[in-house]
């Protein structure tokens, strides 16, 4: 993955989405979210810078090396080992950078009836938020939102995509506490 | 179905068999009747000649006729002669119609009417004839109102017509509250729209700027309630239709809230409340704002929907492993289990006559729109597709709206009807794509 943070700065100065995960909602982002969710009307928008990725402090460092999100198993919210492993790390780099705060996304593949999704989605972000909380990232610093299946990343009909999709995805913002 | 005549469906058929070409009328004897039941035989054939103006109807006269004749034709239970098979022209509203050229071209029903507009202010009148009777059908009826409402007229009209025709209430002069979509599927934009319940006269309630989804109408159809993500995250909000008004609901630190439903009398509110990760079902009563929690268990509790009585609460919950049916008092409770087939069962609306309960069901990758008497007995699927969700009842419970959405990159949701028999499946047209339709109940 190649990230282009001018790019998307200029995308953030242009009013859009200035969410630091620029493919959560796929490319660009129109549709995507002020406030971390969705919504021109609903928020402020809070730009952050992603800087180099080979900066251990960076949002870059953190959405790659450390992993921003996640994969479930089908209708599944518990933590596999393997994504266990990434939220710990998810923690630690928390710790350490407790300037940004953080909203957790849980979302859903399109095999479900919209509103359990929903339910579905707020299971995962929560196995997530849980985990970070008893790793010690202060609760405060955090907050859990579930799409269901409104904000899929990718957008085929089969398993290769549907896997992508049931996802949760560690969302960072400057701000912590605030 | 069975076309007319007492149920001697059976005795029609074989007549039609026995001469061919030999009318289904001419079996009859008794009123103009359908009966809306299991066994096809064949729609009802009817004409709706252009209305009579009676001063300044210009269009009108022809449209609202036209409007009658799509909303019956709509149900499949009706098949409209065309005019060019007329023999009698309609040309004064008060004279005899002329029975016998309208048995010639097999017309069982026939509706005349006359428009008169002056200003803005429209007059629609209307007489329903049973042609091998020989008789009127019910009495003559008249609507005024302005000329914007001219729609509204004829579907009057046509649900009166079929209303006389099958003894079933009617659910052409009603409003569908939806969700309108658009943009490619991981950007997808929704804005709140209602439209007719044919798909007219749409108008957008919402900008898209935040994700809304499954809005309900109240019982008396002045306010809506949906999901909004307006503030970032899930919130239940009502919305007043005529001043587009909205007021987040139940606001609770560290909590979502979503799926919100109408108590049969408006004042209270059932929706899943989720904390921690964890949802379960309460009660709004919007007047006073108190809360009261009616289930509580650690599996996802969702997607309720009262007993028209306002007695009890169908929901689902994934308490047993899967999404599942269930039933409680609408004071809460533990619930017993509704859905006893195979595959996993959402989104139950209990129907307006209180006797059945609709669902979607996913079962081997597939996905149906079903319905079941309230017991989970006589599970019937309607549907079929890659996925079906979200059904709303016709005021009058005879027929079922809900989305059907593609697969694939490209895949897009529209509305679709079908009877509760499975018969007349047939696409809403919109413009652009569309989901999570609510029926209004009939318009007063």
């Amino acid at each position: 993955m190649t990230l282009l943070p001018k790019a998307l700065l200029l995308v953030a100065a242009f009013g859009l989405a200035a969410c630091n995960n620029p493919d959560r909602f796929g490319a660009g982002g129109a549709g995507g979210g002020a406030g971390g969710a969705g919504g021109a009307g609903g928020g402020f928008v809070d730009t952050t810078g992603l800087g180099d990725p080979n900066n251990p402090a960076s949002v870059a460092y953190f959405n790659q090396r450390v992993g921003d999100r996640v994969l479930f198993p089908v209708d599944q919210h518990t933590l596999t080992p393997e994504a266990r492993q990434i939220v710990v790390g998810q923690a630690q780099w928390l710790m350490a950078n407790p300037s940004y705060a953080v909203i957790v996304e849980g979302h859903a593949d399109e095999q479900g009836t919209k509103e359990y999704n929903i339910g579905l989605s707020a299971r995962r972000a929560a196995s997530v938020h849980q985990l970070l909380i008893s790793q010690g990232v202060p609760a405060n610093r955090m907050r859990t939102v579930p799409y269901g299946k409104e904000r899929p990343i990718e957008v085929c009909s089969s398993e290769a995509c549907y896997s992508q999709n049931r996802r949760s995805v560690t969302v960072l913002s400057v701000g912590a506490g605030a | 179905m069975t076309v007319n005549r007492f149920s001697i469906s059976a005795v029609a058929i074989a007549l039609l068999a026995l001469f061919g070409a030999q009318t289904p009328a001419q079996a009859q004897s008794g009123p103009l009747r359908i009966e809306i039941t299991e066994g096809v035989i064949e729609p009802l054939p009817f004409a709706v000649p252009d209305f009579v103006d009676e001063g300044g109807a210009g269009e009108y006269a022809r449209n609202i006729a036209r409007v009658i004749a799509s909303d019956l034709q709509g149900t499949g239970l009706f098949r409209e002669i065309p005019r060019e098979a007329h023999i009698a022209r309609v040309s004064s509203f008060d004279s005899s119609i002329g029975y016998e050229d309208w048995k010639a071209i097999n017309a069982q029903a026939v509706i005349t009417g006359a428009v008169t507009v002056s200003g803005d202010r429209i007059v629609v009148k209307f007489r329903l004839f049973d042609v091998f009777s020989g008789q009127q059908l019910g009495e003559g009826l008249q609507f005024a109102g302005t000329t914007q409402t001219w729609r509204r007229m004829a579907h009057k009209v046509a649900d009166a017509a079929y209303s006389r025709i099958t003894g079933e209430g009617g659910y052409f002069d009603t409003r569908v509250v939806f969700v309108s979509e658009s943009g490619p599927k991981n950007q997808r934009l929704k804005r709140l729209a209602v439209m007719d319940y044919d798909g007219a006269n749409v108008q957008y309630l919402t900008d898209s700027s935040s994700i809304v989804l499954a809005p309900r109408f109240s019982p008396t159809g002045d306010r809506i309630l949906y999901t909004s993500y307006a503030s970032g995250f899930p919130r239940i909000t009502l919305m007043d239709v005529g001043s587009l008004r909205t007021q987040s609901l139940a606001e609770q630190d560290g909590t979502m809230t979503f799926a919100p439903r109408f108590s049969p009398d408006g004042g209270r509110v059932v929706f899943s409340l989720e904390r921690g990760g964890n949802s379960d079902l309460y009660m709004l009563d919007i007047g006073s704002g108190g809360l009261q929690q009616l289930t509580n268990a650690p599996s996802i509790e969702t997607a309720p929907s009262f007993s028209p009585d306002g007695s009890q609460i169908v929901f689902e919950s994934d308490r047993s492993g899967t999404q599942q049916l269930y039933i409680m008092p609408a004071s809460g409770g533990e619930g017993r289990r509704v859905s006893g087939g195979q595959g996993r069962y959402g989104t139950p609306v209990w129907s307006p006559r209180g006797d059945m309960i609709a669902f979607t069901k996913q079962h081997q990758g597939r996905f149906h729109i079903g319905v079941m008497r309230t017991d989970g007995s006589e599970e019937r699927l309607l549907t079929a597709s890659f996925l079906d969700e979200g059904p709303t009842w016709a005021p009058n419970g005879r027929v079922i709206m809900f989305t059907r959405e593609t697969s694939g990159a490209g895949g897009e949701a529209a509305l679709y009807s079908v009877d509760i028999s499975g018969r007349n499946l047939r696409q809403i047209s919109t413009d652009g794509a569309a989901s999570d339709p609510a029926w209004s109940p009939l318009l007063p």
